[in-house]
């Protein structure tokens, strides 16, 4: 099968595109006139090999894989909703307030736990923890932390060493840095002295976890925190110098997600898209050719649920209260 | 005899149609009540929920600095969770504008004096519950009025009214069953009385005019009893009439037997054969009005006793025994012979006088229509039950009047010039009757007729 299928991945400059994508490519199918746009957040290298499997399933689909922040995503697709079939994003409040807002159409009968959807139009298809991602060479004779009061501890031992060589998520910039900020902070006052320690010790913000995990590997930054350990496993592959800690206090764990945009005309076929991502996705198909992690809870295991609170922190007066502390306590 | 009787329909369906449309109308009645107040119920939690979310976020606004800050708790969302994901909309009005939420959401409608408002109405596409509540803040600038909207789907909701409804619908459908098994059961016990009364009065022979004993329901007394009067008049005319005939007959009787001995001595005297032949003629009538006489005399007498039947142990063949003894010097006049043929015991339960009377009726009957110097057969049998047969050699019966036979006063065709009054074998059908048998009657095929008692 694989002959019949051209996978053309075309890489547009900042300036070619009307819109600034991080990613565009294109999978062309047999039949011109059916073709996708999904809109996401998710890497192309992760997703490759599920739209490959889905263009075997139905080869005369096209599909045309964008990706850009969970934020962007997020402003495009109020924007523009006809214009996309398919919306992928890790930012989970900002998908279930598309739902909620009515910008999602509803899929019948899909088989997934109740817990991992929402209105049956929106439908999480990975668990991924946050993690703390440390360089080795850093604590290299000290204990790695196990929980963020540890990390403090850690930081606070050495700051010398840690000194400008710490990163996390810039949550001004990023849908899922906000969305694991707020989850933290709703958790713990913990977060909040981490934060502060970080800031005083002039933590780097940056805009994406692949950025963060780029900068520990090049050893700019010791300790991340907040990366979505997804795609650090799928860096430690092939880099032994860095270490993944899901903390042990209380762990965040996100879910990606995915809607049918409501006002799109393929119905047929970006139902079938979501379907076939959860088919694979789902326990027990599990697929060593797709590096995210599958849909599996272990028990005891929580994940943020899907539920209206989400939108709290997306409430304009709560969003601008958090984020003038997180400025006090991170820019200082 | 049976005259068309008008009816008006049934009793047993007015009843039944009566109880259960009034159970249908009961069970609709339920379920609307039933419904609506859950409606209200599910809608007073809902309302509730809403209304605890917009007092959380109504507390958490304050003054800060000349700004309004509402850093609302994540329970205040989280608390609208439902079963089926119901949509959120919310709105934060400071003096009317809005400081976040949805632009379009309708403005909180709260009237002077109103804290809490709730509206169902219109929005996003779908029916949501609006719950609206403000609040005035005072700060260094002045006092501001915050005011606080949150709208929820309702589709949790329609989904609890929905099981209702059909939990509800469930339980009237089944106590309507019930209900129509119930007046079911009602109608037959209260129609129950009127059906046995009317099987009693059917099941009555024609002379049994004895009132009703039995107990009945009150409402029914006055027809029972109405029925009982008019039986008794019925009866007592009878009775009446009976005794009228038996007298009549008794009182005739003498005085013939009187003209009978005059007119025999008379024929001595008289030589003329003009004359004889009229008094003999005279003699013949004479014979007739006794026998019919006594005939209607024991035509009475076996009406009164079969209403007052005294059965006692018989010996049917000592009883036919003596009657063909009695008999048998009449028989003689005509060289009839009487051959009595019986099983070695037959007994029966009955009155003796009746049995009696019947089987010589029947007796009778043979000797006067069996031609001279011929046989009358006559047996006494216990098998299938005990019965008495006579057969003569005659004419046979006729078989056109075959159903006539045994009515009052009816007789053969072939009777004429035969003394009788035909009571003869009415009196064995109503003796036969009484005692719970019949009269058989029907003609051999060697020729003669006959007769079978069966009891």
């Amino acid at each position: 099968m694989r002959y019949f299928i051209t996978v053309i991945a075309m890489f547009f400059t900042w300036s070619a595109s009307a819109q600034d994508w991080e990613d565009r490519s294109v999978f062309s199918g047999a039949d011109t006139s059916q073709s996708l746009r999904v809109l996401s957040s998710t890497d192309t290298s992760f997703f490759e090999p599920i739209i490959n499997k889905f263009r075997i399933a139905y080869p005369n689909v096209s599909v045309e894989y964008l990706v850009t922040t969970t934020a962007e995503i997020d402003k495009i697709f109020r924007a523009s909703p006809e214009d996309y079939d398919v919306v992928i994003s890790s930012a989970m409040d900002l998908q279930l307030k598309l739902v909620n807002d009515g910008y999602a159409a509803k899929i019948a009968n899909v088989e997934t736990p109740d817990w991992a959807k929402w209105r049956d139009s929106l439908f999480a298809f990975t668990i991924e923890p946050a993690a703390i991602v440390i360089n080795k060479a850093a604590f290299l004779g000290h204990k790695i932390p196990k929980t963020r009061q540890e990390l403090i501890q850690s930081l606070r031992a050495r700051p010398a060493l840690f000194q400008d060589k710490l990163g996390t998520y810039d949550v001004r910039e990023s849908g899922l840095g906000y969305l694991f900020a707020t989850q933290d902070a709703r958790a713990s006052e913990t977060y909040w002295r981490l934060m502060e320690v970080m800031g005083g010790l002039g933590t780097k913000l940056y805009c994406c976890s692949g950025a963060m995990i780029d900068d520990l590997e090049s050893g700019k930054i010791a300790v991340a925190y907040n990366v979505l350990s997804s795609y650090a496993k799928a860096r430690k592959g092939q880099d032994t110098s860095i270490e993944i800690i899901l903390p042990a206090d209380f762990p965040t764990t996100m879910m990606r997600t995915a809607i049918v945009s409501d006002s799109t005309i393929n119905v047929k076929n970006a139902e079938n898209f979501v379907r076939h991502l959860l088919d694979i996705q789902s326990e027990g198909q599990k697929d060593a050719t797709t590096s995210l992690p599958s849909l599996f809870l272990n028990p005891g295991e929580q994940t943020i649920p899907l539920e209206p609170a989400l939108m709290t922190y997306l409430d304009r007066l709560k969003r601008k209260t958090f984020l003038l502390e997180w400025e006090r306590a991170i820019v200082q | 005899m049976s005259e068309i009787v008008r009816t008006s329909g049934s009793l047993r369906k007015r009843l039944m149609i009566t109880l259960i449309s009034g159970a249908a109308v009961l069970a609709i009645v339920l379920f609307l009540i039933v419904r609506g107040y859950a409606t209200q119920i599910a809608q007073n939690g809902q309302d509730n929920i809403l209304s605890a979310s917009v007092s959380s976020l109504l507390d958490a606004a304050v003054v800060q600095d000349g700004t309004v800050e509402v850093d609302f708790p994540y329970s205040s969302f989280s608390m609208l969770d439902t079963e089926l994901d119901d949509r959120v909309f919310y709105g934060i009005y400071q003096d009317g504008r809005l400081l976040s939420g949805y632009e379009d959401l309708p403005r909180p409608s709260l009237k002077d004096g109103e804290r809490r408002s709730f509206q169902t109405l219109d929005y996003a596409g779908t029916t949501v519950r609006l719950a609206s509540a403000k609040r005035t803040l005072v700060g260094a600038t002045g006092r501001t009025e915050i005011s606080v909207s949150i709208a929820q789907t309702q589709d949790a909701l329609s989904q609890t009214l929905g099981d209702i409804s059909q939990t509800v619908t469930l339980f009237g459908t089944g106590f309507f069953l019930l209900i129509v098994l119930l007046s079911y059961w009602a109608t037959t016990v209260t129609i129950n009385p009127l059906m046995r009364l009317a099987m009693s009065v059917q099941r009555r022979g024609p002379q049994d005019l004895s009132p009703f004993r039995k107990e009945v329901p009150s409402e029914m007394v006055p027809l029972v009893s109405s029925l009982n009067t008019l039986m008794g008049r019925l009866d007592h005319s009878l009775t009446q009439s009976e005794d009228f005939i038996a007298e009549a007959a008794h009182r005739v009787r003498t005085p013939l037997a009187t003209v009978r001995s005059y007119a025999d001595a008379t024929l001595q005297r008289v030589t003329k054969k003009q004359n004889r032949d009229a008094l003999r003629s005279m003699v013949r009538a004479i014979d007739e009005s006794s026998r019919a006489a006594s005939q209607l005399l024991d035509h009475a007498m076996i009406t009164f006793r079969a209403d007052h039947l005294e059965k006692k142990q018989i010996d049917l063949v000592a009883l036919v025994q003596e009657l063909v003894v009695r008999l048998a010097p009449i028989a003689e006049m005509k060289d009839v012979t009487l051959d009595f043929a019986h099983d070695d015991v037959v007994t029966t339960k009955g009155d003796i006088i009746l049995l009696q009377n019947a089987i010589r009726n029947l007796i009778d009957n043979a000797l006067k229509y069996a031609p001279n110097e011929s046989d009358i057969y006559i047996s006494v049998k216990s098998d299938p039950n005990p019965n008495v047969m006579v057969l003569d050699q005659g004419p046979g019966y006729p078989v056109e009047d075959f159903d006539n036979l045994t009515t009052r006063f009816a007789r053969g065709k072939n009777a004429d010039g035969v003394v009788g009054s035909g009571l003869g074998l009415t009196i064995a059908k109503d003796v036969a009757v009484a005692h719970d048998g019949d009269l058989l009657l029907s003609n051999h095929e060697k020729g003669g007729a006959c007769a079978i008692l069966s009891l």
